[in-house]
């Protein structure tokens, strides 16, 4: 870690994760520095006089004060090129696997590795020739990743000039693979693109134009396609008490939502967790391309057990990965799990700073700090040309999902109600359904969505979409009104038609709402069947209706044999869906026209 | 026993410089050349040694936690000996059959434990991408635990009780029933227990040492035991002791190690205090903002660890204040630990044991633990079956309480009379030890009076196997 900018300072003060040290010249807020003999990774985040108050990325155990600190002049950065796919890190983008063959299958402090394997050769093909004019953010050329991901490599944001060299050919990620006069920079002169880019974590990566979320982020999970979606490009929260099933439902939306690329952060969670992602990624398929999972998937796994300030700096490097992803054109989802950790890792930080606590001993900076994270989130036309023959622009787009970690499940807390006011999708998770083991457990009274995309759902999905699921909606709450008048008189006290719409709710609730994670046609919908299913529950109410305007006992539809196969719908294979529902759809009219309903 | 030799080749510093006596904690003026977290000898006017451990160090001075407590200390003549490591264990196999204190030490009279390691207490996090998935199925014995919230190798799983509920008891029992079902029912494996009791009364730990000599169960048991009226402080090693032991065994050994802690309610007492004696910013309650991760650094060193015949599984138990599962405590540890088995005064009233509640308990690992090849294909679905039928009638029993049972239908007094059954007989078992397959017959048994369509988690197939109807109780009133 010698260099011309470094500098070495010794240390005054240990606290915990945080440093206190002197004698460091030219030192910046945010450089990395190498913390004593053993060289542990830390940030410098505060500045006072002469010292430098640094929060130190691994376990401080053991240093001693007067140990040396040395500066590296470099803000923490992630190490973006091919081969990130299907990697697992931790919080500070280490990989895991290759520390697992370093040290063992317990991690130890100051051990480093390369981020992306340097030894893999990439078949790189050029789409610029020499002497071309590129601008940041053009492609230069691209090298195929996975099946579905051309991992496109970009003149990095803020360069720009005539290419002097562009190669083809098979090459290392540290290789040269192209050459740019810089226009106008006399002292630079040049710049050499290699595969890999490094971008500081912390700021976000410019965009040409951000633009207005416009279509739903399809996820297969029903009640979040139906009911409350999110957007491609939006950001959406789900808070939920242990044992609610955020995981869960974080797992499903990594498994099944319509993305190009997935970054899973597992933020200060359980180890066996990030495991059983690990173990079952690469087994499962990606339902629209049939390539594996994993091939798609980016993990950050930094556990509860591993040092808080990288629980810290997970969330910036997962998003930068996203945002590299994006810039190339693609469609990526960010899954953090938990933020409440963050936060968490956030207090524990300032507290140790002994800054001037805010509520529940927070620092007064989260909201705005949530606020950053989630503001980068976005659709967004990427700098540069679109590296297609025909010109025009790329769009990209990072969604954001984050789970939130109440304490006791009380959503008053301050990490939920700072969250809530930046997140445009509110996935609330409800104990009491989940006590009842109804999931995912979302519950729909309480939960709302700021995106409107009806008019999407109705030319893309069915044209009367937006009816059906409003009617639904107004069913399940009028559900809860009558549930209230249930338990305070008995159910004797309703009528027909009101014991009707308990039937049909409760039709709604456990054959539409309720989806089995682990079943293995029901945990992945599709729009269309979601579509199908919900018809079918609508078309047997609208005949109930009917049917109790003709007077014939609500008894009598219940014991219809077309009840129990409303009750499979959700096990119909995705492709038989449309033409198995509509049968039952057929066989309800006839069921009511056999009771002598028209 | 925790090292208090310093590291050969390192001065060992000596200082009288103590500026401060405050509850657990010292600051030591003028030194030099102090780790964070090294462990120090305090050496009292009376020449007795306490150990502590650095908590916070800077140029001009350090603060440091006595872990035997502070009483007797003066300013003038106590010495302060930096030993230049941090907190370490000895291990070795021979620790097993043995008592031991938080550093250690012999309890039990016996010889000091020939050390084969000296650990770092606090240990390494096991990385990730080494873990495997705990997939093994461990029969507790208790249907309540192995019907509806199966433990499996690997896990870590707490249980949440309340003042003077038999959380001990329970505790005490898996321990002595615990065993890994393989093939045809065969036990094989070496298995070893370790316990910590942290801050119990000597009525307690005199149960477990009974229980554990009455199994014939201590020659594979390590117990670290600090008592209730042991300095509160030490109760922030004695897990620690124990997790490392735990690793050593598993891992380097390779035994199948089930760690009881009990109970933690204690130890987070013992955080909160040293939080308060050093003036940190207090979270939520007075427990310090760190609880969360304090906690997962004891939780998460449960698990398996690929291409290794070890594991440690973790049942951990806690008292929550006044019956709140919103406190603190078992709040932080239920976002930790892999599910939860809730204890109920309500089912201990009515003299149910073990009481627990099914309802609020959960194992998260349930699903990878059992079905075909480990426990029986019908498990998983009779489990959501026994579960959403108890589920229905404690709703029923509500309702009742307003309307009466007269206006119920026949159905909805057959799942009453249900719910009063499972609670008496499945939960109910008392002292014994009960088959994985006696508790799914046992389970079908007492669906036999349940007309089929109300059981509609079950697949048909499984019905027309095990189920038997039988004549209806429920109803005419002989029940």
């Amino acid at each position: 870690m010698s260099g011309m900018n470094s500098s070495t300072g010794e240390i005054i003060r240990i606290a915990g994760p945080v440093v206190g040290a002197r004698g460091l010249e030219a030192i910046r807020l945010f450089d990395v520095v190498h913390i004593g003999e053993m060289g542990l990774i830390g940030e410098v985040i505060r500045l006072t006089g002469n010292t430098a108050i640094i929060q130190v990325y691994e376990d401080t155990s053991g240093v001693r004060v007067g140990e040396p600190v040395q500066n590296t002049s470099l803000p923490l950065v992630a190490h973006l090129g091919p081969g990130l796919l299907g990697m697992v890190y931790d919080g500070l983008q280490r990989p895991l696997k290759t520390l697992a063959d370093m040290s063992g299958d317990f991690i130890h402090r100051g051990v480093s590795a390369s981020p992306l394997p340097e030894d893999i050769r990439w078949k790189f093909t050029p789409c610029v020739q020499i002497g071309e004019y590129v601008n940041s953010g053009d492609v230069l050329g691209s090298v195929p990743e996975s099946q579905t991901i051309d991992h496109r490599i970009m003149v990095p944001p803020g360069q720009r000039g005539r290419v002097i060299e562009i190669r083809d050919g098979n090459f290392k990620p540290s290789e040269v693979v192209a050459s740019i006069d810089l226009e106008g920079d006399h002292i630079n002169g040049h710049q050499e693109i290699t595969l890999i880019s490094r971008w500081p974590v912390r700021r976000p990566r410019p965009v040409q134009t951000r633009l207005t979320p416009n279509r739903p982020l399809i996820t297969g999970t029903r009640i979040i396609d139906t009911l409350f979606p999110m957007a491609k490009g939006g950001s959406a929260i789900i808070p939920g008490g242990f044992g609610t099933g955020k995981t869960v439902v974080e797992h499903s939306l990594a498994r099944w939502a319509e993305a190009d690329v997935v970054v899973y952060v597992g933020c200060g969670e359980r180890g066996n967790e990030m495991t059983e992602v690990l173990e079952e990624f690469p087994t499962l398929e990606d339902p629209r391309s049939g390539a594996p999972l994993m091939e798609r998937t980016v993990l950050i796994a930094n556990t509860s057990n591993m040092p808080v300030a990288a629980r810290e700096a997970s969330i910036y490097t997962g998003i930068t990965i996203a945002e590299y992803y994006r810039d190339m054109g693609y469609d990526v989802l960010l899954l953090a799990d938990s933020t409440s950790r963050w936060g968490e890792a956030l207090r524990e930080i300032s507290g140790r700073l002994e800054e001037m606590p805010g509520e529940e001993g927070y620092p007064a900076y989260l909201a705005a700090r949530l606020a950053e994270f989630y503001e980068r989130s976005g659709r967004i036309i990427c700098l540069g040309k679109s590296g297609e023959s025909n010109g025009g622009h790329r769009t990209g787009s990072v969604s954001v999902v984050g789970a939130v970690s109440p304490p006791g499940g009380d959503f008053s807390e301050p990490m939920t109600q700072n969250s809530m006011r930046v997140a445009g999708t509110f996935w609330a998770l409800d104990y009491d359904l989940s006590r009842r083991r109804h999931f995912p457990a979302i519950n729909w009274t309480r939960s709302y969505s700021l995106y409107n995309f009806n008019e999407w759902y109705s030319g893309q999905v069915a044209s009367d979409w937006v009816e059906l699921t409003a009617e639904a909606m107004a069913l399940l709450q009028r559900e809860v009104e009558l549930l209230e008048i249930v338990q305070l008189v008995g159910p004797d006290a309703l009528a027909e038609a009101e014991r009707a719409v308990l039937v049909v709710a409760r039709m709604l609730r456990e054959d539409f709402l309720q989806q089995s994670a682990y079943h293995e046609v029901d945990r992945f919908c599709t729009l269309e069947k979601a579509y199908w299913m919900l018809r079918a529950i609508m078309t047997f109410y609208h005949c109930t209706q009917t049917a109790l305007e003709a007077d014939l006992p609500l008894v009598e539809i219940m014991n219809l044999a077309v009840v129990a196969d409303i009750a499979r719908m959700k096990e119909l294979r995705v492709d038989e869906a449309k033409t198995t529902i509509n049968a039952i759809m057929d066989r309800v009219r006839l069921s009511f026209s056999e009771l002598g309903v028209d | 026993m925790l090292k208090t030799i310093p590291i050969p080749n390192m001065v060992t510093k000596e200082y009288r410089t103590l500026s401060q006596v405050k509850g657990p904690l010292i600051f030591v003026d003028r030194i030099a050349d102090v780790a964070y977290n090294e462990i120090v000898e305090i050496i009292t006017p009376d020449g007795e040694v306490r150990l502590g451990q650095v908590l916070e160090v800077d140029i001009q001075r350090c603060m440091v936690r006595v872990f035997v407590g502070t009483a007797g200390l003066d300013l003038d003549n106590t010495r302060v000996r930096f030993t230049g490591d941090v907190a370490r264990l000895d291990v070795a196999l021979s620790m097993l059959g043995r008592m031991l204190d938080s550093s250690g030490r012999p309890m039990d009279g016996g010889p000091f434990i020939i050390p084969e390691a000296s650990l770092d207490i606090n240990g390494f996090p096991i990385n990730p991408s080494v873990r495997t998935h705990p997939s093994e199925f461990i029969q507790t014995g208790v249907s309540a635990i192995d019907g509806l919230n199966t433990l499996t190798r690997g896990q870590k799983l707490p249980i949440f009780s309340g003042a003077g509920l038999p959380a001990n008891e329970l505790a005490a029992q898996i321990a002595s029933q615990a065993r890994v079902v393989g093939e045809k029912g065969k036990i094989s494996e070496p298995f070893a227990v370790v316990f910590a009791a942290i801050g119990i009364t000597h009525r307690e730990a005199s149960y477990f040492m009974e229980q554990f000599k009455a199994s014939y169960a201590m020659d594979r048991t390590v117990l670290f035991i600090n008592r209730a009226d042991d300095p509160t402080i030490e109760r922030l090693i004695t897990p620690r002791a124990a997790l490392t032991a735990a690793e050593y065994l598993a891992f380097t050994h390779h035994r199948h190690v089930l760690v009881i802690l009990t109970d933690m309610t204690n130890y987070c007492e013992s955080l909160r205090e040293i939080a308060a004696a050093s003036e940190e910013v207090p979270g939520r309650r007075g427990y310090p903002g760190y609880m969360y991760s304090d906690l997962a650094s004891l939780y998460e060193r449960a698990g398996r660890i690929r291409d290794n015949p070890g594991s440690v599984t973790q049942l951990v138990i806690l008292t929550m204040p006044d019956d709140d599962i919103t406190h603190p405590i078992p709040d932080l540890t239920g976002y930790i630990t892999e599910g939860q088995i809730v204890l109920s005064r309500d089912l201990h009233r009515k003299g149910i044991y073990p009481p627990v509640d099914v309802l609020p308990s959960l194992s998260r690992l349930m699903n990878a633990g059992i079905g075909k090849g480990k426990t029986r294909p019908d498990h998983r679905s009779i489990a959501d079956q026994l579960y959403a039928l108890y589920a229905e009638g404690r709703d029923l029993r509500r309702l009742v309480a307003i309307i009466g049972e007269t206006a119920l239908s026949d159905n909805d007094r057959r799942v009453l009379a249900f719910a009063r059954r499972f609670e008496e007989k499945f939960v109910g078992q008392g002292m014994t030890d009960r088959d994985v397959k006696d508790t799914l017959d046992l389970a079908w048994d007492l669906l036999g009076p349940m007309p089929v369509e109300l059981l509609k988690r079950v697949p048909q197939e499984l019905i027309d196997k095990y189920h038997s109807a039988k004549p209806d109780q429920a109803l005419d009133g002989s029940d």
